[in-house]
C-alpha cells in the first residue's frame, strides 16, 4: 500500500509539472505577450518590458520561473482587470463547482434508476428507449440544448430567467443543461456496470434463495456494481467541467468557464493560464483521490 | 526457397480474406435499420456539403435589411423564397446551413485524420519499442487527460489565432490519445502471438512486422474509434465556433449560427434551432453508424 501510494504521488507530481508545462505553452503559442500587454507603446518601451519580464531568458528558465510562481498561486496580473489573475479565478471557483455538483446530482438522479432498470430489462422496450435517448443525448450540442431550454422556459412560457446566477430560479436552466449533457454518459456507465454483475453466479444464487427481485438488485447486484461506478463517475468530472465552460457562457453564469472564455476574447492570457491551470488541478486531484480510494476500497487490487 | 516464399503466401491470404470480411461487415450493417438511417442521413449531408454552391437557394453572405428576421415559411409572415427564414441582417438561414455543412464535415474528417496519424504512430512505437519511450508517451496521455475536454483546444486555438487550419490541427492533436492507447494495447497483446514470433524468427524486420502483421489487426478498432471521433470533432468545432474562437467570419458555420441565435433568442427562435438540428442529425447519424460498425466488426458479439 505504501509503495503504491509513493508511486501514485510521484505520478501526481509528474502530471502536475506536465500540466504547468502545457499551461506555460499557451502563452508561448500566442506569440509576443508584450505586444498584447501594451499594443500602442513605442518599441523602446516594449523592449524594456521584455527585459524586465525576462523574456530573453532561455525557455527552460522562463518555465522554471512560471512553475515556481504557479505553485504559490501567482500567475501575474490580468491585462484587462489589473488585478491578480489567480484571485479572479478563485473568486469564481465556487460558482463553477456548485453548478457542476448540482448537474452531477441531477444526472445521477436520472441515470441511476433508469440505468439499473434498463439493465434488468435488457433488450426490452424500456431498454431500447433508454439506449435511444442516450444516443440522442450524446449527439446534442450542450450549448444548443441550453438555448432550446431558454426558448421554452424563458421566452415561450416566461417561467424562468434567461440568464444570470442570482436566484434559485436562475440556477435551474444551467443545471438542467449541464445535467442532461452528463446524464446519457452516466446512464451508459450504470447500465454496463450493472449488466456485468447481473448474470454472475452470486446474483443467481441470491435469486435461487428466493429473494425478491428488488432485494437481489439492490443488495447484491448494485453493491458490487457501485465501486466501478463511483470510479468512472469521478473520472467523468473533467468532462463535466468542459461542459460547464459552455453552459456558463450560454447562461452568463459568472463562473471560471465564462471568465476563461471572456479572457480568451480579450487575449488576457494570465487569466486564461490561471483558469486552465486551476480547472486541470481540480481534475488531477479528483483523479488522484478516486485512484487511491479505489485501491483502498477494493481488496483485490493494491497488492500489485 | 520455402522460407522465402512464405511471406508472399501470408500476404496473398490476407488479400483473399479482406474483401470477404468487408462484405460480411457490410451485410451486418445493412441489416440494422439504425445504421441504414444513419448512412442515408450522412449521404444527404455529404451531398449537401459537396454541392453547396449549386443547391443553396441564395448566396450565404447576401444581406438585405428589408428582409431581416423573416420567420420560417410555415409560420405567419413567412416567405417561400426563404424556407427556414432569415437572420438579423437578412441572410438566408437554409443557404448558410448548406454552406456550413462543408466546414463541419471538413473539420470533423481532417481532425480525425490528424489524430489517427499521430495516435497510431505513437501507439505502435509505444507498444513495440516499449521501455522508457512507452513511459514517456503514457505520461503525456495522462497529462492531456487532466484537462477538461475542449478547454485545451479552446486555449490553443485562441492563442494561435483562430483559423480553419488551427482548429483542425488543434482538434487533431488533442484527440489522438485514444488511438495511441488502443493500438498500444493491441500491439502488446499481439507481440506475444505465435505468428508475430514466427515472422520475427524468419528474420523479418520490425517495420515490416508492424506493417504487415500488427497494423492490419488493429484496423477494426481504429475504424470504430475514428468514426466516433468525427462526431466528437464536429461537436467540438461547433462549440469552438459558438464560444467565438471559430474559423472567423469568412464562412458560415453551424456553431457560429447558433451563437448568433443566442443573441436574438427572444426575437427569432429559428436562428439557433435549425443549425442545431443539423448538428444533431449529423452527429447522431455518425454515432449510429459507428456503434453498429463496432457490433459488425467485433466477432465476439
Amino acid at each position: 500500500m505504501t509503495k503504491f501510494l509513493v508511486r501514485r504521488v510521484v505520478r501526481l507530481v509528474v502530471v502536475c509539472v506536465g500540466v504547468s508545462l502545457v499551461t506555460f505553452a499557451i502563452l508561448q503559442a500566442s506569440g509576443d505577450p508584450v505586444t498584447l500587454m501594451m499594443p500602442e507603446a513605442p518599441e523602446a518601451d516594449r523592449a524594456m518590458l521584455r527585459q524586465a519580464l525576462g523574456l530573453h531568458d532561455p525557455l527552460l528558465v522562463q518555465f522554471g520561473r512560471f512553475a515556481g510562481r504557479a505553485l504559490t498561486g501567482d500567475f501575474g496580473n490580468s491585462f484587462f482587470h489589473r488585478a491578480p489573475a489567480f484571485g479572479l479565478v478563485v473568486e469564481r471557483m465556487p460558482t463553477t463547482l456548485t453548478l457542476t455538483v448540482l448537474a452531477m446530482g441531477l444526472a445521477l438522479v436520472i441515470a441511476l434508476p433508469v440505468g439499473i432498470y434498463s439493465a434488468v430489462r435488457r433488450g426490452r422496450a424500456v431498454d431500447q428507449l433508454a439506449t435511444g435517448t442516450v444516443f440522442l443525448g450524446q449527439s446534442m450540442p450542450p450549448f444548443w440544448t441550453g438555448i432550446m431550454l431558454i426558448l421554452l422556459f424563458a421566452v415561450q412560457w416566461r417561467l424562468l430567467p434567461v440568464s444570470g446566477w442570482d436566484s434559485w430560479a436562475s440556477v435551474i436552466l444551467p443545471t438542467l443543461t449541464l445535467g442532461t449533457f452528463t446524464a446519457p454518459l452516466l446512464l451508459r456507465i450504470v447500465r454496463s456496470s450493472m449488466l456485468e454483475v447481473i448474470n454472475l453466479d452470486y446474483v443467481r444464487t441470491a435469486r435461487a434463495k428466493g429473494l425478491s427481485e428488488w432485494l437481489v438488485i439492490c443488495r447484491h447486484a448494485l453493491k458490487n456494481a457501485a465501486l466501478p461506478l463511483v470510479t468512472v463517475t469521478g473520472l467523468q468530472f473533467g468532462l463535466l467541467l468542459g461542459g460547464a465552460i459552455i453552459t456558463e457562457t450560454v447562461f452568463a453564469v459568472p463562473g471560471v468557464g465564462r471568465l476563461i472564455v471572456t479572457a480568451l476574447r480579450q487575449l488576457d492570457f494570465p487569466v486564461v493560464q490561471a483558469g486552465v491551470f486551476m480547472l486541470a488541478m481540480v481534475v488531477v486531484s479528483l483523479n488522484f483521490v478516486v485512484d487511491v480510494l479505489y485501491v483502498y476500497l477494493d481488496p483485490r487490487i493494491g497488492l500489485r | 526457397m520455402a522460407v522465402g516464399s512464405l511471406p508472399t503466401v501470408t500476404l496473398a491470404y490476407a488479400e483473399e480474406v479482406a474483401p470477404a470480411a468487408g462484405s460480411r461487415v457490410w451485410r451486418k450493417l445493412t441489416r440494422s435499420p439504425a445504421a441504414i438511417v444513419g448512412m442515408l442521413i450522412l449521404i444527404v449531408v455529404l451531398g449537401t456539403a459537396l454541392a453547396a454552391p449549386w443547391i443553396a437557394p441564395h448566396d450565404p453572405a447576401t444581406q438585405s435589411l428589408l428582409r431581416r428576421f423573416t420567420p420560417p415559411v410555415w409560420t405567419a409572415g413567412g416567405n417561400p423564397a426563404y424556407p427556414l427564414g432569415t437572420d438579423q441582417v437578412g441572410r438566408d438561414i437554409l443557404s448558410r446551413m448548406i454552406h456550413g455543412a462543408r466546414i463541419s464535415l471538413l473539420v470533423g474528417v481532417l481532425a480525425m485524420v490528424v489524430s489517427v496519424l499521430v495516435g497510431v504512430t505513437l501507439g505502435l512505437l509505444s507498444g513495440f519499442v516499449g521501455g522508457r519511450l512507452d513511459t514517456v508517451l503514457m505520461t503525456i496521455v495522462d497529462i492531456t487527460w487532466s484537462f477538461p475536454p475542449l478547454l485545451l483546444a479552446l486555449a490553443f486555438v485562441a492563442a494561435l489565432g483562430p483559423s480553419l487550419l488551427t482548429i483542425i490541427l488543434v482538434l487533431g492533436f488533442t484527440g489522438w490519445e485514444r488511438y495511441a492507447r488502443v493500438v498500444r494495447a493491441e500491439v502488446l497483446a499481439l507481440r506475444e502471438k505465435d505468428f508475430v514470433e514466427a515472422a520475427r524468427a524468419m528474420g523479418i524486420g520490425s517495420l515490416r512486422i508492424l506493417r504487415v502483421h500488427v497494423l492490419p489487426n488493429t484496423f477494426s478498432s481504429i475504424v470504430v474509434l475514428s468514426t466516433l471521433q468525427v462526431a466528437q470533432a464536429i461537436l467540438a468545432e461547433a462549440a469552438l465556433s459558438f464560444l467565438g474562437v471559430g474559423s472567423g467570419r469568412t464562412y458560415p458555420t453551424w456553431g457560429q449560427m447558433i451563437a448568433l441565435g443566442r443573441d436574438f433568442v427572444s426575437v427569432a427562435w429559428w436562428l439557433a434551432t435549425f443549425p442545431g438540428l443539423a448538428i444533431l442529425a449529423t452527429v447522431l447519424a455518425i454515432n449510429l453508424v459507428g456503434d453498429r460498425l463496432r457490433d459488425a466488426l467485433d466477432p465476439r458479439i
